[in-house]
């Protein structure tokens, strides 16, 4: 009897369809090549965003390999220059390095963008597990709990909160996590709703599957696909609602040089010279469109229907 | 509904009241303690906290909703009926303009999958939906307005002086508002129709209807139409609450005075009871549009009336 269940449960750990969907689909994102050149882009990005925050110098690598300037030295005498070799995109209205403060933005906004899905997988990922896999008055009042949330303005919580813990980056960070969790809930719930009924969770539970192994084993790796294509297609939401908050002046606050922030100032002095909002808005747009892409080819690449 | 909307009511309540600050804290120059709370005293806003809250609760169950605070001795009701309109208009005008756009730019692509216009509409879609709507709305605004004034003698109005008066829906100073608004939800009713409609046509009945020699006109709209626009449908009703419940972004871009901007003033002057009147507005708005878009299903989806 030992030994019976011994070898169920020896066949039932040992998955290797597991590993064959992931090579899979990563050989059907490879064939996208808008997927491949926005991660690309965004792989880029990282570098230089991660060059752009060197901790020893406040303008970064870059800087000091005299590549751009420094994101923050001001050059009063110097402001709206044209693009130079000290300064590759020329410099703003307080004669500040462009591109080195576009670099420093583009930090900014990937932290943001990247960090906050963390946060969402977190609240949003357990309060649909939990509805979906408990059901019941918990199903309900989790998922009332969820509409609610759901009829809410968005922008009123996120408002509230930077009101509340002031206008930085962790309060964005948090008031972005606490808002942007209830998609990702439906999404989870409805998956594990799914998987639920499928055979080899009965199967699982029969051999006396622990309610937590069942979770870890079998809900989590199954439900992963749509979960991951979400959390893609939320970075760049996130994104573009850090630099409207900033733009709007409720966001990361200057001098610290977030796109949003940078096209606010742009915007002030737009008669001035209209390309302080250009390379910024470039900025954000190109990096949001290559998080897209890469959706894009995930949803494709991640889909079973579209297996060989 | 109503449970929805009272929870809705509750949280505004509580987080507004949580938030820091308070509607009689001025720029600069401070009121004096015995004016605030004579002004608390007028208002209600000493008396304790759940007193507060029923006494709003018992204004509300008749349409009373009280006077703004931050605009002395205007009510709530009659502020949101000044704003609204404007909101509405630009709303109303993008809405009516995206889904004609939207389903066929959707359409056309799916019909001719892989061509030189599919790519076309998907490119134009995705660089729409990914660009943030600030950055299109000063783009035009350099474009179209510094730009394109010197060849059209002005026609692009620049949104410095604020929109003229009176409003109407056909007056060309709406163009670049409405295209700020409209680029990303365009985009996603272009996007979820080409994917619906090639769900449609890989279906048995539409290899039927080729099969038996229907015209192509008819095969699209008979048979492929119908069915693949019952996503669309559920999809245009929050898009509407989207267009109608204002963008700040669109309207401090281009001077508009809506309920957007005015929901935003409300929320950083702590103008409690505005605060509550517009996000009552919006939450109503989100239940009667899910409501019309439920009613139109039994009409466009007869399973619908099947399972009931």
């Amino acid at each position: 009897m030992a030994t019976a269940i011994g070898i169920v449960q020896q066949v039932d750990w040992d998955v290797p369809e597991q590993t064959g969907l992931w090579s899979d689909a990563w050989v059907r994102f490879r064939r996208n090549p808008l997927a491949v050149a926005g991660l690309a882009v965004i792989v880029v990005m990282i570098v230089l965003a991660i060059g752009a925050r060197l901790p020893t110098n406040p303008g970064g690598l870059w800087h000091v390999l005299h590549l751009t300037g420094d994101p923050v030295q001001q050059e009063v005498t110097n402001t709206y220059s044209l693009p130079s070799l000290q300064h590759p995109l020329g410099t703003d209205v307080l004669g500040r390095d462009q591109l080195s403060r576009i670099l420093y933005g583009a930090s900014i906004s990937l932290t943001i963008g990247i960090v906050v899905q963390f946060l969402i997988l977190i609240i949003g990922g357990v309060i649909g597990m939990v509805a979906g896999y408990f059901g019941g008055w918990i199903d309900n009042l989790l998922m009332r709990f969820t509409d609610i949330m759901y009829a809410f303005p968005d922008l009123l919580l996120v408002l509230v909160f930077v009101a509340a813990f002031g206008p930085s980056f962790w309060s964005i960070f948090i008031a972005l996590g606490l808002v942007y969790w209830v998609g990702l809930a439906r999404l989870v719930r409805g998956q594990v709703l799914s998987i639920k009924e499928k055979e080899y969770v009965e199967a699982a539970i029969m051999t006396g599957t622990s309610p937590f192994k069942l979770i870890v084993k079998h809900l989590v790796p199954n439900s992963l696909g749509p979960v991951i294509v979400t959390l893609t297609f939320g970075i760049p939401a996130a994104i573009f609602t850090e630099a409207a908050l900033s733009f709007l002046g409720i966001g990361i606050r200057p001098p610290e040089p977030s796109w949003g922030v940078m096209i606010e100032d742009g915007y002030a002095g737009i008669f001035a010279d209209p390309r302080q909002v250009i390379f910024p808005g470039i900025a954000v747009a190109l990096t949001m469109l290559s998080f897209t892409f890469v959706g894009d080819g995930l949803r494709d690449a991640l889909d079973p229907r579209m297996r060989r | 509904m109503i449970p929805v909307l009272f929870f809705v009511i509750v949280i505004t309540f509580v987080l507004m009241h949580l938030a820091p600050g308070g509607p009689w804290d001025r720029e600069g120059k401070q009121l004096t303690p015995q004016v605030i709370n004579n002004l608390n005293i007028k208002y209600g806003l000493d008396k304790p906290m759940p007193q507060q809250f029923l006494t709003y609760i018992w204004g509300v169950v008749h349409f009373d909703f009280g006077d703004s605070l931050r605009s002395p001795g205007q009510h709530v009701s009659q502020r949101v009926l000044e704003s609204w309109p404007y909101t509405f208009t630009l709303g109303a005008v993008t809405f009516l303009l995206l889904v004609p756009l939207g389903i066929g730019l959707g359409v056309v692509a799916a019909l001719r999958q892989n061509s030189v216009a599919d790519y076309a509409a998907l490119g134009l879609a995705t660089a729409a939906a990914s660009t943030p709507n600030f950055v299109i709305g000063i783009f035009l605004i350099i474009f179209l307005a510094l730009g394109m004034n010197r060849l059209t003698g002005g026609t692009f109005y620049l949104p410095t002086g604020g929109m003229p008066q009176p409003f109407n829906p056909f007056q060309v100073e709406l163009i670049m508002p409405v295209i700020t608004l409209g680029a990303l939800p365009t985009a996603y009713i272009a996007r979820l129709t080409r994917s619906s409609t090639l769900d449609t046509l890989r279906q048995d009945f539409v290899r039927t209807a080729w099969a038996k020699g229907l015209k192509a006109r008819l095969v699209v709209m008979r048979h492929v139409l119908k069915n693949s626009l019952i996503p669309v449908v559920t999809a245009l009703g929050p898009t509407f609450v989207f267009l109608v419940t204002g963008s700040f972004i669109v309207e401090t871009l281009f001077s508009i005075p809506g309920i957007g901007r005015s929901f935003v003033t409300s929320i950083s002057g702590r103008d409690y009871t505005m605060i509550l009147g517009t996000t009552i507005l919006f939450a109503v708005l989100i239940a009667v549009v899910n409501l019309i878009v439920d009613v139109l299903y039994v009409f466009i989806d007869p399973r619908v009336r099947l399972s009931d």
